[in-house]
């Protein structure tokens, strides 16, 4: 039995997202290795780490696709070891590499998990999202045949269907070209700063981390290495960017605090 | 149990069905061809064998297309679930309120539809080609294709079990499964005929009670009530094993992260 995080009850009741001691391990691997952390409401929390990090075991433990080995998970108040289905409502999950139904159309995958999600209004508010991720051109079309692009944006609509309080996206503007992810990371800030949205995302981009997260994680071989605000870290390891500062723990490199003058690589 | 999220996961697969006339082919296809055999052959025996043939021509259409409720109501159940698989998709359906009983009961839902969409037509070639009414047997009908299509769920149950144990390599087992009970079904003999060694077996169906109860029914138009609490009680016994197995395999699957790479 892990030791109990100080002040966790507190915690898992007032934060969007509470996490103590949360560990995963597999046969012969331990895919996440310990971690405890909080997410207060409205802020938005980046998930980095290389591959194999633990970041997409992280991801499905929150959402209850998965049990962790030991540890607690809330998520809006709520157990989601013990009952997962109440906070499920309330949030939303974006992934590119999750389909949706091919041989379905946009507007009737969204119609789907609008039932699905029990949103009042569905259609209006399929329109709405239409209008605002600008899918006009292929709402219509089956969800097989769109770009790479054009599915992201999909997958990002149908996590927005129920309004969500809770956001986890895992790399929300992959295969998108920079002037469409300038789209959807301008979208995730209006929609953030208009409905309070908590947000937590893992994403191999830096600049988007640094442009959206008040707060990052980092993780590496299933543990948390670090944490802090994007400015915190590139200070903590004196670099100029968050890009930076996630080679510097891929490979190893001791932080500016722990080195001593003129030791910098 | 929340009948939008239920009707939500059938509006999926109704639309689905809808769009894909391969789909639809097959599921009426294979019944109808089921039936032109046996009602040629059935019709060829009557001929040639006069009227005590008749009545065992008549089981056997009887049998062709109850067997069909059965084998129909599984598949549809089991593919289903599998179209989810292969679209990739139950990562979102696991990450939404949509709890695993009204997804079960979506499946049996579009099950129903399914297996509607090949029994009718089965039936109306029966009864316009060979005049064999399925229905002379009387409301009892009713009760005969309730129990195989919790005859049908059972085992779909247990099947897609195996599949979130073993993955989409398990899917052959869809469609093989019922083709192995059919034998010992005693769909179109009496159990009678088997060998004694495997009766036992064979009575351990809840399909067997049925069509003994069907040939009774043709025979001499008395309902075999024993059969058929025979029938709904093994049902009973095969779905609360069924259930119990999917609750089971569904805790494992979220322990070993199957739920989230089982399309591999």
């Amino acid at each position: 039995m892990p030791p109990p995080v100080p002040g966790h009850i507190e915690n898992a009741l007032s934060s969007a997202i509470s996490v103590a001691h949360l560990t995963k391990s597999y046969a012969k691997t331990l895919a996440v290795d310990d971690i405890s952390f909080d997410l207060p409401r409205g802020a938005t929390l980046g998930l980095l780490g290389g591959n194999g990090a633990g970041k997409t075991t992280t991801i499905a433990m929150l959402l209850g696709l998965l049990l962790p080995t030991s540890g607690r998970i809330h998520v809006l108040g709520h157990d989601m070891i013990a009952n997962r289905f109440p906070a499920l409502a309330r949030m939303n999950f974006s992934s590119p590499y999750v389909s949706l139904p091919f041989r379905l159309t946009v507007r009737q995958n969204l119609r789907v998990y609008g039932h699905l999600y029990n949103v009042p209004h569905a259609d209006e508010r399929i329109e709405q999202l239409v209008a605002e991720l600008d899918m006009y051109g292929f709402v219509d079309r089956l969800a097989g045949q769109l770009s790479a692009g054009q599915k992201t944006r999909v997958a990002l609509a149908k996590s927005l269907i129920n309004r969500p309080e809770l956001l986890l996206l895992d790399e929300p503007t992959a295969s998108l070209d920079p002037d469409m992810g300038d789209m959807v990371r301008t979208w995730l800030e209006n929609y953030r700063a208009a409905s309070g949205c908590t947000i937590l995302l893992a994403s191999h981009n830096m600049a988007e981390v640094s442009r959206l997260c008040s707060d990052v994680v980092m993780l590496k071989q299933g543990r948390m290495v670090d944490r802090g605000s994007p400015a915190e870290l590139m200070q903590r390891y004196d670099r100029a960017d968050l890009e930076q500062v996630f080679l510097d723990i891929a490979r190893d490199r001791l932080r500016a605090e722990d080195l001593g003058e003129g030791e910098r690589l | 149990m929340n009948a939008r999220r239920i009707w939500g996961l059938m509006y999926r697969h109704l639309v689905l069905y809808r769009s894909s006339w391969p789909r639809l082919l097959e599921t009426i296809y294979w019944p109808m061809v089921s039936m032109l055999v046996w009602g040629y052959t059935s019709r060829f025996f009557a001929a040639r064998m006069g009227s005590p043939v008749s009545v065992a021509a008549g089981a056997l259409l009887g049998g062709v297309i109850l067997w069909e409720v059965c084998l129909r109501s599984q598949m549809g159940f089991s593919v289903t679930f599998l179209e989810e698989i292969w679209s990739r998709n139950l990562g979102h359906l696991f990450v939404s309120p949509l709890r695993p009983g009204e997804m079960l009961a979506a499946f049996s839902g579009f099950a129903i539809l399914r297996m509607l969409l090949g029994v009718v037509p089965t039936a109306l070639i029966a009864w316009a080609l060979y005049s064999f009414n399925l229905f002379k047997m009387g409301p009892v009908v009713g009760l005969f294709v309730l129990a195989l299509l919790f005859t049908g769920f059972a085992v779909a149950l247990m099947v897609i079990s195996l599949i979130m144990r073993h993955g989409a390599g398990a899917e052959a087992m869809a469609w093989s499964v019922m083709f192995g009970m059919a034998p010992l079904s005693a769909i179109y003999y009496p159990v009678a005929v088997l060998p004694h060694g495997v009766r036992w077996l064979a009575l351990c169906l809840p399909s067997t009670h049925v069509f003994e109860a069907m040939r009774e029914n043709l025979a001499s138009g008395v309902i075999d009530w024993r059969q058929m609490a025979w029938a709904f009680g093994i049902d009973l016994i095969w779905l609360l094993v069924g259930m119990m197995l999917f609750i089971r395999e569904f805790r494992l699957a979220r322990i070993s992260g199957m739920l989230v790479s089982i399309g591999e």
